[in-house]
């Protein structure tokens, strides 16, 4: 569709550029601000180039929770896909069970984050959660407040536990996008359940599917709520990913400069990603119209 | 062949569904369990139902008010994001204009910037402008990631109406607000309706910057929870129910948008 040029349209975007601008840029200067400067306390501030910089880029801490939250993403990524593409093949195509389906497997999404993290941290005690005592009563010696491994896993089943159903919907939405006629040709062509799902339903959620995997990638690599109260980034700090690591430097110690420096490189990361994601976007709106 | 496939997929269904439900489910069972039997004994459901938990809630100010407070600031950001989103988003729906690709662009970074990143800058800035602890402060700050969700959303649906009802207005001699208001804001109701359920829920989930906000008076009920444990112990039934509570208002509303989740979440471009 080609669209008028008109300059004046710029009056309807006016407002949503006044309000981000507030909430967006000026914060964002501010970070700018502090990541080039060092204090001695009492507001005395003074330059100090990119040295916060070059401390990040050789500080431990934060390769080790960059490492982690690549790891942690990687993960739910690789379960979730597939996972939540083998539910959108299940789910039932219309009727009232289609609607009933829906709703119940929408509602993990829309639980408060915070409560998500309550959630599995009440289910996965051993004392009064039905997972923890289950575990234990098989003989699993299950603590994720202990072991750090027992931790990553409860943190992954919980992620996965909460954010498939997305997946899946959105394979789901993809898939109901294919017309009837591909499936009778595919049949006369007596063609097997794993040829349909290759040449057929596969090409046709590629898009859907590459919006999905970049969702998923953004929302896990910014993951703050939900590990911060099953665990709390611990035991020691495994479940530390880079959200919490900059919240504890930020608003717990205090350090602006390194905190400023590491949210800036943060940010930068989530640049290019979305930049990625725009241009999927984009490619499918072609595609599409 | 299609009986046994259908039973196939039934079963993958009830199994996937069931490991949704559990923990939702012991979240229910624990809210309608004493303390004592919480922590003295191990039951599959609750032996002696009560309701004291929820009692409990609904009448002790601290709890209580931190519903009131979200249900403040989660209805301001979403009148506000919807608001001044609906203009923008038929601006890029409809023209082209200097700057509107760019423009797009940058808002979608806000939408994926880390709230850990703003937390601290958004403190000093509402505190500097004397706006620390107000629900005004949380609903402009959620505003951050809403303003482009409403965006995108109400682009995505707008794009559907065909520019020809804009010309026909316009040569009916409908002005450009009339038109919008009466004409195409109807057309596109379900849009309004979707992108609204997406700010009102984005704003109720989020805790980071809503803890980071406020102390006292607009406290959230999300900060209410997480501020009650850690200390000696934690009154298991009654954090149960406030979760329970929280869980009410989207499953409220799930039925009636649920065959736009996928279509809110992508952005409005599924």
């Amino acid at each position: 569709m080609d669209k008028p040029v008109n300059h004046k349209a710029w009056f309807l975007v006016l407002p949503v550029l006044v309000l981000v601008a507030f909430s967006a840029v000026i914060p964002l200067m501010t970070v700018v601000n502090y990541s080039v400067q060092d204090t001695f306390g009492n507001n005395v501030f003074f330059w100090n180039g990119l040295g916060w910089f070059e401390d990040l880029l050789s500080s431990e801490r934060m390769w080790n929770a960059l490492g982690r939250q690549l790891i942690f993403s990687g993960v739910i990524i690789a379960i979730e896909i597939p996972l939540g593409i083998f539910v959108a093949l299940n789910m039932p195509k219309r009727g009232v069970w289609a609607s009933v389906v829906l709703v119940l497997m929408s509602l993990p999404l829309l639980i408060p984050w915070n409560v998500v993290g309550t959630i599995w941290q009440i289910f996965g005690r051993v004392d009064i959660g039905l997972l923890g005592y289950g575990l234990d009563a098989l003989g699993i010696d299950y603590n994720y407040t202990q072991n750090p491994i027992h931790a990553w896993i409860t943190v992954v089943v919980m992620d996965v536990w909460h954010w498939t159903s997305l997946v899946a919907l959105l394979a789901y939405a993809g898939l109901q996008s294919i017309p009837d006629a591909y499936y009778q040709a595919a049949k006369i062509d007596q063609a097997s359940r794993w040829k349909v799902f290759r040449f057929i339903e596969l090409p046709k959620m590629a898009g859907v599917l590459m919006i999905a995997v970049l969702l998923r990638f953004m929302d896990s690599f910014m993951i703050y709520t939900e590990p911060f109260v099953l665990t709390g980034g611990g035991p020691g700090n495994a479940t530390t990913f880079l959200s919490i690591d900059l919240v504890k430097m930020a608003l717990g110690q205090f350090d602006l400069g390194p905190a400023a420096a590491f949210s800036l490189m943060y940010f930068l990361v989530i640049l290019l990603i979305s930049w990625v994601f725009y241009t999927v976007m984009t490619n499918l709106d072609k595609r599409g119209g | 062949m299609a009986t046994e496939k259908s039973r196939g997929s039934a079963v993958v269904m009830v199994l996937y569904l069931l490991f949704l439900m559990l923990p939702i489910y012991w979240l229910l069972n624990m809210s309608l369990k004493t303390n004592t039997e919480i922590t003295g004994s191990f039951s599959l459901w609750p032996q002696n139902l009560t309701l004291q938990n929820y009692v409990t809630i609904l009448t002790d100010p601290s709890w209580y008010m931190g519903y009131v407070n979200s249900l403040a600031y989660v209805a301001m950001n979403t009148v506000i994001s919807v608001g001044v989103a609906l203009p923008a988003a038929y601006a890029f729906s409809r023209y082209r204009f200097m700057g509107d690709k760019h423009l797009f662009f940058w808002l979608l970074t806000n939408r994926m910037a880390p709230p850990a990143v703003f937390a601290l800058p958004f403190f000093q800035l509402y505190s500097s402008v004397g706006l620390f602890d107000t629900h005004i402060a949380v609903a402009l700050a959620h505003c951050l990631f809403n303003v482009p969700l409403a965006v995108w959303i109400l682009e995505g649906f707008m794009r559907g109406v065909p520019k020809e009802i804009d010309e026909t207005a316009y040569i009916d001699g409908y002005s450009f607000g009339r038109f919008f208001v009466k004409i195409f804001m109807p057309l596109i109701s379900s849009g309004i309706g979707v992108a609204a359920f997406f700010c009102f829920m984005f704003s109720w989930v989020e805790l980071l910057l809503s803890r980071t906000l406020t102390s006292v008076a607009a406290k959230p009920i999300a900060a209410t929870m997480t501020r009650t444990q850690g200390a000696s112990g934690v009154d298991w039934g009654v954090l149960a129910a406030a979760g329970i509570l929280t869980i009410v208002p989207g499953a409220l509303v799930i039925w009636f948008v649920r065959n736009y989740i996928a279509k809110g979440f992508a952005l409005g471009r599924v």
